[in-house]
C-alpha cells in the first residue's frame, strides 16, 4: 500500500506541477475510447494528433506555448467521457477534441455548454474532427463547437451526386450502426435519393447495435438476397471492418458507398474482393495530388507511426488552431474562437474556410475507389484509393444550408 | 444465537449503545462537513462527489449481499432506473428558484423508481435465492440494458438522456440573508451529495435495526428455520429487495445530479460488476464495510487511473486476494486488527503479523513493478518504468531480478510464516 | 427459401461454437456447483495462445497446443486458487472466478495490447466450399462445423464408454461415495475444470478468427455462454447442446426477419410509427436468449433437460 500512496501522491504532485506550468503549454484532451471495440481509431487519431503537435512545437508552438496533446480514455461511452471531460477540465485543460462517436460528441457539446454557462471566466472550447451528426452545426450548434469534418448531409451530398450518373444501379440496401450519427446518414440517403435518383428502389434500410455485432453474416445474407445493386453504409471502427470482412466472406458482389471505406484496417479486411467496388468519400486520400513536401511529410508520418496517414483534417484544425491564436494573439479559448470564425486556411489540398454562422470546415471533398493500380497504397496491400470521375467536390459546393442560431459571449 | 430472550441487564448499556451507534454517525457526518474546509480543488470535489454516490449504491448491494443472502449481478438496474426517472423529472422541473429546491429532493424520486423497479422485477426474481437468483439477476440486467437500447424516448439510445441541474442562476435570498447555492457549481453539489450520503446511511442502518432487517439476516442463515418461526422467506426477501433496489435509486437520483447525463450502459453488467467489488472489497459482514470499500475503490479509480494503466488489473488481485485470505473484507481486517492490539497475549501476535505484512509487501513490490514494466512495454510508446529515479527497462537483468526476488522472496516469508503459525 | 437455408447454416454454425463454449461449463458446474465466471476468459485465452502459437507453427498445430495449455492453465486455477476457496462455499467461488475475469482480461491486455490482433483463417480454409444462390458458403465455417462434431462425439464417448468417464459421472452426482471408494475426488476436479477449460479453449481457437480476437471477447460471450447451462440444465451435456442450437438459430433467425412489431401486432391496433411499432425483430436478437433465461428460470428452474434443480 505504500507504494500505492507514493503513486497516488506522485499523481497530484504532477497534477500541481503541470497547472503551474500552464503558461508555457497549450494543452489538448483528446478524449476518445482508447479501450474497448473502438480502441484502434482512437490510437490512430492520438497518434495524428501527437505528430501535428509535435510539427507545430518544432516550429515554435502556438504563440511560443507548446503543444501537449494528452488522451483521455471516453471508452466509447458518453457518460464516461463526460467525466473524463470533468477531469480534463479540473486539470487546467481548455481545448478538448473528440471525433469518434456522434452519440459522445452530443454529451461533450452540451457538458462544454453547460461548464461555460456556468464558469464563464474559464471557459473551454470543443473541437471536433469526426464526429458529423449534421445537428451539431444547425438545431444544436454552439459558440464552443468547431467542426473540422464535413457532416453526413455533405458527404451524403457526394456520393448521391455520383449515383445521378449511374443508371444501372437501381436500387440500394442502407444499413448503418443504431444510434444518431447512422439515423442521420439513412435519413439523408432517403432524402436526398427522392431528390436525385427517384426511380432507385431502396430495398432495405437496417440499423444495428453500435460495435456489439461480431458476425454480420446473417445482414450480409439479407443484403444480398434482397437483390441490391448497391450498399450505403456509414459504419465505421470494428463495425465497418466486420461488415466488408462478411461481405467478402460470402462473396457480396454490390458496391460499397461508405464514408469510411478507408478506415483502419478495413482495406487489409475487405481485401482483393473490394477493388473497384468499395468507394469512400473523404477529404483525403493517398493518391491526391500534392507537392514534393506534403508527399515527404507523409512518409515521415508513416514511418515514424507505422500507421496510415488518413487524417488530413486534423493536420488542417492543427494549423487552423495555432493560426486562429495567433491571429487573436492570445491562447484564450474565447478569443481562439472568436478568431477561427471565417479563417481561412491554405491547407495541403487546397483552400479551406471555417464557416462563421455555423462553425462547419467547407473543404473539398474526394469521392474515391479502391484499386490496385495506384502510386500510394494502404495497410501494405497493393491497394489504394483513387479519385473516380468527376469524383471532386469543390468546398463551395458542399455548402449546406443552415438552422443554427448562435449565440456569442461578445 | 441464544433461545432465551435477552434480559434488559444483558442488553448494551445507554453509553455503549451511544459509542457504537450515534458516536460513528456523528464522526461521520463531522467528516462530510469538515471537507470543504479544506478547500479542496476541482479534482477533489468531482471524487468525493462520486464517493458519496458509490457509498450509497454500495451500502444498497449490502441489504441484498450482506444482510439478506441475496448475489445480485444486476443491481445497476435499480440505480439506472431510480436514475433515469430522476433526469426524466429534473428535465421537467422549470428554471425558477423553486427548480432548485426541485433538483435537491431528486434522490426521492430516485428511490420511488428504484423501488417500483425492485416492486416489480423482485416479486418473479425473490422467489429462490443463491445460484438461481444470481442467474436471473443476470438475465435481467442484460434484458433491461438492451430494452433501453430499444426504447428511445424513455433511455434516449446509444446517447443516453442528459439534463441541467442548475435552474436559477442568482443568489438566493430568504429573510434578508443571501444564500449563493443554485446547483450549479461543483461546491454546491457537493453539499448535496454530503446530505444525501448522510441521510441515506443512517436509514439504511436505521434499517438493519428494525424487525425485517433482522429477519433478513435469519433467512440469510437458515430459511427453513425462519420458515418455522413463521416468516416466509421469499416475503422476506422481497420487502429487503424492494428497499435495496430504493436505496440504489437514492444513488441513481444524485448521480443523475451529479453527472447530468444517463446512458444504458449505466443499467448494464458493467457498473453491477462494480458496485459488487465494492462492497465486496469493503467487507459486506460489516455495515461501515462498503463505505470503506466505495471509498477506497473510487479513489483507486480516479487517482490510479490517471497514473497507471493496469488499474483494474490490481482492482482483480485486491478482489482476488480478499475473496481467498480474507473474506469479510477491508472492514474484517480492521476488525481483526483493532482486536488483535486490544486482546491479551498482542505482543507476539502482532509480531507475527507485521512479519507476514513485511513478507507481503516484498512479494507485492515485486508484482508490481512486473506490472508496470510489462505496461509500458505493451504501450509501445518506449516510456520506461523508474520508480525513485531508477530506470527499469523491460530488457535489462536487473529489472527481472527486481521482480523475480522480491515475489520469490515474499511469497517463502509468507509460507515460513503460516508453518510457524499455532493451528 | 434461400434465407432460411442460409439463416440455419449460420444459426447451427454459431450455436455449435456455443455448444463447444458451453459444454465444458456444463460439466464443471454440475460437478463442482461452481458456474466459472471467467470461462470466456479461457475462450480468449485460446484465441490468443493459438495467435501466438500459430505464428510460429501454423495453424494446424497450435489447434492442439493452444487448449491443452489453457486446460494446463484452468487446471492449476482450480488447484492454487479454485480448492482454497472452495470451503467457503459456492458463492465465494464464484466471485473467485468473478476477480478471475478482470485479471485475465488485465493480462491479456497487457500482454498483446488492447487493440484486437490480426488472428486470421488458416490460407487452405481461405475461400468459398460450396456456393448457393450466388453466395458462397466459407469454407471455414464447415471446418468448424466439423471440429466441433468430432468434439461432441469425443466427449459422448469418453463420459459414457470410458472407465474414467464413469467415475467422472459418478463424481458429478455422489462425490462423497466416489470418494470412499477410494478414487481422489480433488484431482477428479482437477481434471475436469481443465478439461472444461480446455474446451473453452477450443472454442477460442476456432472462434477467434471467425469472429474477432480482442480484450472484449470474453465480456461479449460470458454472460451468453450462462444462458446455455442454465436452459439446458444441470448436469445435461445433451441439455446444453440442444440449449446451444436453439439460441444460434434463434439470434440468427430474428436477424433475418424483416419485420417490426407493427407488422405482428398491427392488427391490435398498433400504430406503424408509433415507438413500440417500429421496434424490428432484428434489434431484438440480442435480447432474445436473455428473455429465454429469465423465462426458464421461472417457470422450469431445471432447464430443458436437467436432472435436478439447481
Amino acid at each position: 500500500m505504500k507504494k500505492f500512496a507514493l503513486a497516488s501522491a506522485a499523481t497530484f504532485a504532477l497534477l500541481v506541477s503541470s497547472a503551474s506550468a500552464q503558461e508555457e503549454t497549450f494543452r489538448i484532451a483528446y478524449i476518445e475510447g482508447m479501450s474497448g471495440a473502438f480502441a484502434n481509431v482512437g490510437d490512430q487519431g492520438l497518434k495524428h494528433f501527437n505528430y501535428a503537435a509535435e510539427k507545430i512545437n518544432a516550429a515554435g508552438g502556438i504563440n511560443g506555448a507548446k503543444v501537449v496533446v494528452e488522451a483521455f480514455d471516453g471508452q466509447t461511452n458518453p457518460r464516461e467521457s463526460l467525466v473524463q471531460l470533468q477531469r480534463a477540465i479540473d486539470e487546467g485543460y481548455q481545448y478538448i477534441t473528440q471525433g469518434n462517436g456522434s452519440s459522445i460528441a452530443s454529451a461533450l457539446i452540451d457538458g462544454v455548454e453547460k461548464h461555460n454557462k456556468r464558469n464563464p471566466d474559464q471557459p473551454v472550447l470543443f473541437l471536433n474532427y469526426a464526429a458529423v451528426d449534421p445537428a451539431f452545426t444547425n438545431d444544436r450548434c454552439s459558440f464552443w463547437h468547431f467542426r473540422f469534418d464535413a457532416d453526413a448531409d455533405m458527404k451524403m451530398g457526394a456520393i448521391t451526386d455520383w449515383l445521378e450518373g449511374q443508371p444501372d444501379i437501381k436500387s440500394v440496401y442502407i444499413i448503418g450502426q443504431d444510434y444518431s450519427f447512422g439515423k442521420a446518414v439513412a435519413a439523408a440517403a432517403e432524402k436526398m435519393l427522392a431528390e436525385k435518383r427517384p426511380d432507385i428502389e431502396i430495398v432495405g434500410n437496417e440499423l444495428h447495435p453500435l460495435g456489439k455485432v461480431k458476425d454480420f453474416t446473417p445482414y450480409i445474407q439479407k443484403i444480398a438476397s434482397s437483390g441490391a445493386d448497391a450498399v450505403i453504409t456509414g459504419n465505421w471502427g470494428a463495425d465497418m471492418q466486420l461488415l466488408v470482412k462478411a461481405a467478402g466472406g460470402a462473396g457480396l458482389e454490390a458496391p460499397f458507398l461508405t464514408y469510411y471505406g478507408g478506415g483502419l484496417s478495413a482495406v487489409t479486411a475487405m481485401g482483393e474482393s473490394a477493388v473497384g467496388r468499395v468507394m469512400q468519400v473523404s477529404e483525403f486520400h493517398e493518391n491526391l495530388d500534392a507537392s514534393e513536401a506534403q508527399l515527404e511529410e507523409i512518409k515521415t508520418f508513416e514511418a515514424q507511426s507505422g500507421l496510415d496517414y488518413y487524417y488530413e483534417r486534423i493536420f488542417t484544425l492543427m494549423d487552423m488552431l495555432k493560426a486562429a491564436a495567433e491571429k487573436a494573439g492570445s491562447n484564450a479559448p474565447e478569443d481562439v474562437a472568436l478568431a477561427l470564425e471565417g479563417l481561412e486556411y491554405e491547407s495541403p489540398y487546397g483552400k479551406v474556410m471555417m464557416r462563421a454562422d455555423n462553425h462547419q470546415l467547407l473543404q473539398d471533398l474526394y469521392l474515391s475507389i479502391l484499386a490496385d493500380d495506384v502510386a500510394g497504397t494502404v495497410e501494405g496491400t497493393p491497394f489504394g484509393f483513387k479519385t473516380v470521375e468527376n469524383g471532386k467536390i469543390d468546398a463551395a459546393a458542399t455548402e449546406t444550408e443552415t438552422t443554427c442560431q448562435m449565440s456569442r459571449p461578445r | 444465537m441464544t433461545d432465551t430472550a435477552l434480559s434488559p441487564a444483558l442488553g448494551p448499556t445507554r453509553s455503549a449503545q451511544f459509542r457504537d451507534r450515534v458516536l460513528p454517525f456523528l464522526a461521520f457526518a463531522a467528516v462530510l462537513v469538515a471537507i470543504p474546509a479544506f478547500g479542496p480543488s476541482r479534482t477533489w470535489l468531482t471524487l468525493f462527489n462520486s464517493m458519496g454516490i458509490n457509498i450509497v449504491f454500495a451500502l444498497s448491494y449490502t441489504m441484498l449481499l450482506g444482510r439478506a443472502g441475496l448475489l445480485s449481478f444486476g443491481h445497476a438496474v435499480y440505480f439506472g432506473l431510480g436514475g433515469y426517472l430522476a433526469m426524466h423529472l429534473m428535465a421537467a422541473i422549470p428554471e425558477g428558484v423553486w427548480g432548485v429546491a426541485g433538483v435537491f429532493a431528486l434522490p426521492v424520486v430516485g428511490f420511488a423508481g428504484g423501488a417500483v423497479a425492485g416492486a416489480v422485477i423482485g416479486w418473479p426474481s425473490c422467489r429462490r435465492a443463491g445460484i438461481p437468483f444470481a442467474m436471473i439477476s443476470l438475465g435481467i440486467a442484460e434484458l433491461v440494458a438492451s430494452a433501453a437500447f430499444i426504447f428511445v424516448s424513455v433511455f434516449g439510445g446509444e446517447e443516453g438522456i442528459s439534463g441541467d441541474r442548475m435552474k436559477w442562476f442568482d443568489p438566493i435570498a430568504i429573510g434578508g440573508l443571501e444564500i449563493d447555492f443554485t446547483m450549479g457549481p461543483l461546491g454546491d453539489v457537493y453539499w448535496f451529495i454530503a446530505f444525501w450520503t448522510f441521510l441515506a446511511t443512517v436509514l439504511m442502518y436505521a434499517f438493519t435495526r428494525t424487525p425485517l432487517g433482522r429477519m433478513s439476516e435469519a433467512v440469510r442463515d437458515n430459511p427453513e428455520r425462519a420458515a418455522f418461526v413463521g416468516y416466509n422467506p421469499q416475503q422476506v426477501r422481497y420487502l429487503v429487495f424492494i428497499a435495496a433496489g430504493g436505496f440504489a435509486g437514492v444513488g441513481g437520483g444524485m448521480a443523475a445530479v451529479n453527472f447530468e447525463i444517463f446512458t444504458p450502459e449505466n443499467l448494464s453488467l458493467a457498473p453491477s460488476g462494480f458496485v459488487l467489488l465494492m462492497a465486496y472489497i469493503g467487507g459486506i459482514r460489516y455495515f461501515a464495510g462498503p463505505i470503506l470499500g466505495a471509498v477506497v475503490l473510487t479513489w483507486m479509480q480516479s487517482s490510479f487511473s490517471a497514473y497507471t494503466e493496469a488499474w483494474l488489473l490490481y482492482l482483480g488481485l485486491l478482489f482476488i486476494v480478499i475473496v481467498m485470505f480474507a473474506p469479510d473484507g477491508l472492514a474484517g481486517v480492521v476488525a481483526r486488527l483493532a482486536k488483535g492490539v486490544t486482546a491479551p497475549g498482542a505482543a507476539p501476535r502482532l509480531g507475527r503479523w507485521a512479519g507476514r505484512t513485511v513478507a507481503a509487501l516484498v512479494a507485492l513490490t515485486g508484482v508490481v513493478v512486473l506490472v508496470e514494466v510489462a505496461v509500458r512495454w505493451s504501450g509501445g510508446y518506449g516510456e520506461t518504468f523508474e520508480p525513485f529515479g531508477l530506470p527499469l527497462p523491460a530488457d535489462e537483468p536487473i529489472t527481472w531480478v527486481l521482480v523475480g526476488v522480491p515475489i520469490a522472496l515474499g511469497l517463502t516469508l509468507l509460507r515460513l510464516a503460516a508453518t510457524g503459525d499455532e493451528p | 427459401m434461400e434465407t432460411f437455408v442460409f439463416s440455419v447454416l449460420n444459426g447451427v454454425t454459431y450455436g455449435l461454437l456455443l455448444f463447444m463454449l458451453s459444454s465444458g461449463l456444463t460439466l464443471i458446474f454440475s460437478m463442482m456447483g461452481v458456474l466459472n465466471f471467467a470461462h470466456a476468459s479461457f475462450y480468449m485465452l485460446g484465441a490468443y495462445f493459438a495467435f501466438t502459437i500459430g505464428a510460429a507453427t501454423g495453424f494446424w498445430v497450435a489447434l492442439f497446443l493452444a487448449p491443452v495449455l489453457v486446460g494446463l492453465i484452468g487446471a492449476a486455477v482450480e488447484r492454487w486458487g479454485l480448492r482454497k476457496v472452495h470451503t467457503n462455499g459456492h458463492v465465494a467461488e464464484l466471485l473467485f472466478t468473478f476477480g478471475l475475469a478482470y485479471l485475465i482480461e488485465e493480462i491479456v491486455k497487457i500482454v498483446w495490447g488492447k487493440l484486437s490482433i490480426p488472428y486470421k483463417i488458416p490460407p487452405l480454409l481461405d475461400g468459398p466450399a460450396f456456393t448457393l444462390w450466388g453466395t458462397d458458403y466459407p469454407a471455414y465455417r464447415v471446418f468448424m462445423l466439423a471440429v466441433s462434431i468430432t468434439m461432441l462425439v469425443a466427449l459422448f464417448l469418453l463420459l459414457k464408454k470410458t472407465r474414467a468417464g464413469l467415475i467422472i459421472q459418478a463424481a458429478l452426482t455422489h462425490p462423497a461415495m466416489v470418494g470412499h471408494l477410494g478414487h481422489n475426488v480433488p484431482k477428479i476436479f482437477m481434471t475436469v475444470f481443465g478439461i472444461g477449460c480446455g474446451l473453452a479453449g477450443l472454442a477460442g481457437v476456432i472462434g477467434g478468427n471467425y469472429l474477432v480476437t480482442d480484450p472484449s471477447m470474453a465480456y461479449a460471450m460470458g454472460p451468453i455462454v450462462f444462458v446455455v447451462v442454465v436452459i439446458g440444465g444441470m448436469g445435461s451435456l445433451a441439455g446444453a447442446f440442444v440449449a446451444s442450437l436453439l439460441i444460434g438459430l434463434l439470434q440468427t433467425f430474428a436477424v433475418a426477419v424483416d419485420a417490426t412489431f407493427f407488422d405482428l401486432f398491427g392488427w391490435a391496433g398498433l400504430g406503424a410509427m408509433t415507438e413500440v411499432g417500429r421496434i424490428s425483430i432484428s434489434s431484438l436478437a440480442p435480447m432474445l436468449p436473455f428473455l429465454l433465461l429469465v423465462l426458464i428460470l421461472m417457470i422450469r428452474p431445471r432447464g430443458l433437460m436437467g436432472d435436478r434443480e439447481f
